[in-house]
């Protein structure tokens, strides 16, 4: 019943899947951060941009975004993200993309976590004589962060299925060998299932990881 | 360590602490603040008290900036107090605040809320800040729950706490903005008596309250309160036995017979 499914790499399409997902993951958790302490900030300029970047990216399909990535920077500009290779240039091009358009969703994430905390935690802070900088990251981030692993949780997951979109331009992950399989063999319900069973192994495991954990550091008041 | 005592009680023999002139704040339409003049002197323990609406919060939040003022001016020790920035940030830290709500930091254990202005505000070695971090909670008795999490402890621990926290910065006065309203009847003393000390150990210190007893046993001075306005001020025994105002007598007699 499976044995069509020689001669694909499935576990490497995987593999890819993962990687997009995690490398994306990390970049758009520190830019992410970075937005939201903007968007708190004193600074007008800052503020206003933050606002600005959110409102339009995360109103923006993100299909658009990862094309823009490789016909925009790529084939237009040039940009080739450090490698000459075109398979890893539009890997690293749709990390990029991913990365702006899921940055949005950390940002708003964390100012909901940033909600949670009580503006007399950052007065006794700033009443110590902490400066911006270190009320934002010694005191107010850390608490908001504990509150924002569940909204975060489902940004990662989000995320996880949005890297299919990086099939557009390319990158050989699952939606990308998922589509070759289709054009190829007759096996259509199946092929479907597994891609699907697949996605599963990854996003049910996490989900329930992040979901103890936010129970785990839960700020008690 | 002597040297540094006899060094600051040379200092506490002169001057004025903490000087209001003519400070003027508005919350929009609110004239919340109207030409306060008020002087601290150095070792004074001012409690300052006023119908709720007052101004008695800004006026303390004023005092460490964490309001800004329209127009007048404040100094502490002399020194004006600087725009946002580096400079207001030391500034602060010689200024102790406890609030109603406490406000300790939630995520941090007691010893760390103790230690964390301590190490990055006055970069103390972390060794010698944990010392005085637990010399601290034990002079206001709360030694044993270093480990606890705030949420773990009573208000009145948790206040105490705060005590604490505020202490270890060394300020040249402490700001307490209603410390015990927050609190079971049954924890406010606790807390009164940690105050308490503090006064007879000469600590400089403005203290929004309506708790009568503290301001008779420690206070220097009563300031009242009404309208944004300092309507009156004299000695304890004076002004709760013999208020001039009008609006002071109406206000005693509404706390006085509840
Ligand atoms: N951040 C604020 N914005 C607008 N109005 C405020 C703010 N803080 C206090 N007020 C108003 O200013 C007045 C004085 O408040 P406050 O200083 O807290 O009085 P008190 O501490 O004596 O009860 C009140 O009418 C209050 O509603
Ligand atoms: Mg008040």
């Amino acid at each position: 019943m499976f044995d069509f499914l020689e001669g694909y790499d499935l576990l490497g399409a995987f593999w890819t899947t993962v990687q997009l997902t995690l490398l994306s993951a990390v970049g758009s958790l520190i830019w992410g951060t970075l937005l939201a302490a903007m968007r708190v900030g004193p600074v007008p300029l800052m503020r206003g941009f933050a606002t600005a970047y959110v409102n339009i990216v995360r109103n923006i399909p993100l299909t658009v975004i990862i094309l823009f990535s490789s016909l925009g920077l790529y084939s237009t500009l040039n940009i080739t993200m450090g490698s000459e290779v075109v398979k890893t240039s539009n890997f690293r091009l749709a990390v990029l993309g991913l990365m702006l358009y899921t940055a949005a969703f950390v940002c708003e994430a964390l100012r909901s976590g940033i909600n949670t905390v009580p503006v007399g935690q950052a007065e006794a802070a700033r009443a110590l004589g902490l400066n911006f900088t270190q009320v934002l990251g010694l005191v107010v981030l850390p608490q908001a962060f504990r509150a924002a692993v569940g909204p975060l949780t489902n940004v990662l997951i989000a995320l996880t299925k949005n890297t299919t979109v990086a099939a557009a331009i390319g990158v050989a992950e699952a939606a990308y060998l998922m589509k070759e399989m289709v054009e190829n063999e007759a096996q259509l319900v199946l092929i479907s299932a597994i891609i699907a069973v697949g996605f599963c192994c990854l996003t049910l495991p996490t989900g329930l990881f992040l979901g103890w954990v936010a129970k785990k550091v839960a700020v008690k008041r | 360590m002597t040297e540094v005592s006899v060094a600051k009680e040379d200092v506490a023999a002169t001057g004025d602490l903490v000087v209001l002139k003519s400070v003027n704040k508005h919350f929009g339409a609110l004239h919340v603040l109207q030409d306060i003049d008020l002087t601290i002197a150095r070792g004074e323990v001012v409690v300052v008290i006023g119908p709720s609406g007052s101004g008695k919060s800004t006026l303390c939040r004023t005092i460490n900036r964490l309001e800004s003022i329209d127009s007048g001016a404040i100094t502490i020790d002399g020194k004006p107090l600087p725009d946002e920035g580096r400079e207001l940030a030391r500034l602060r830290a010689d200024v102790g605040m406890v609030f109603q709500s406490f406000n300790l930091f939630a995520h941090k254990t007691v010893l760390e809320n103790v230690m964390l202005g301590q190490v990055k505000v006055r970069k103390a070695d972390k060794k010698q800040a944990e010392e005085k971090a637990r010399a601290l909670l034990d002079r206001v008795g709360v030694g044993t729950q270093a480990d606890k999490y705030p949420a773990q402890l009573s208000g009145g621990q948790q206040q105490r706490v705060a005590i604490a926290r505020a202490l270890a910065m060394d300020p040249k006065v402490m700001l307490f903005d209603e410390p015990t309203s927050a609190l079971d009847p049954e924890m406010i003393n606790e807390v009164l008596e940690v105050m308490q000390q503090l006064a007879r150990d000469g600590m400089t210190m403005i203290v929004v309250t309506h708790e009568m007893g503290f301001a008779r046993s420690a206070a220097n001075r009563v300031v009242f309160m009404a309208d944004g306005r300092i309507v009156e001020q004299s000695a304890p025994d004076q002004f709760f036995s013999n208020p001039r105002s009008d609006r002071a007598k109406d206000f005693l007699s509404k706390i006085l017979h509840h």
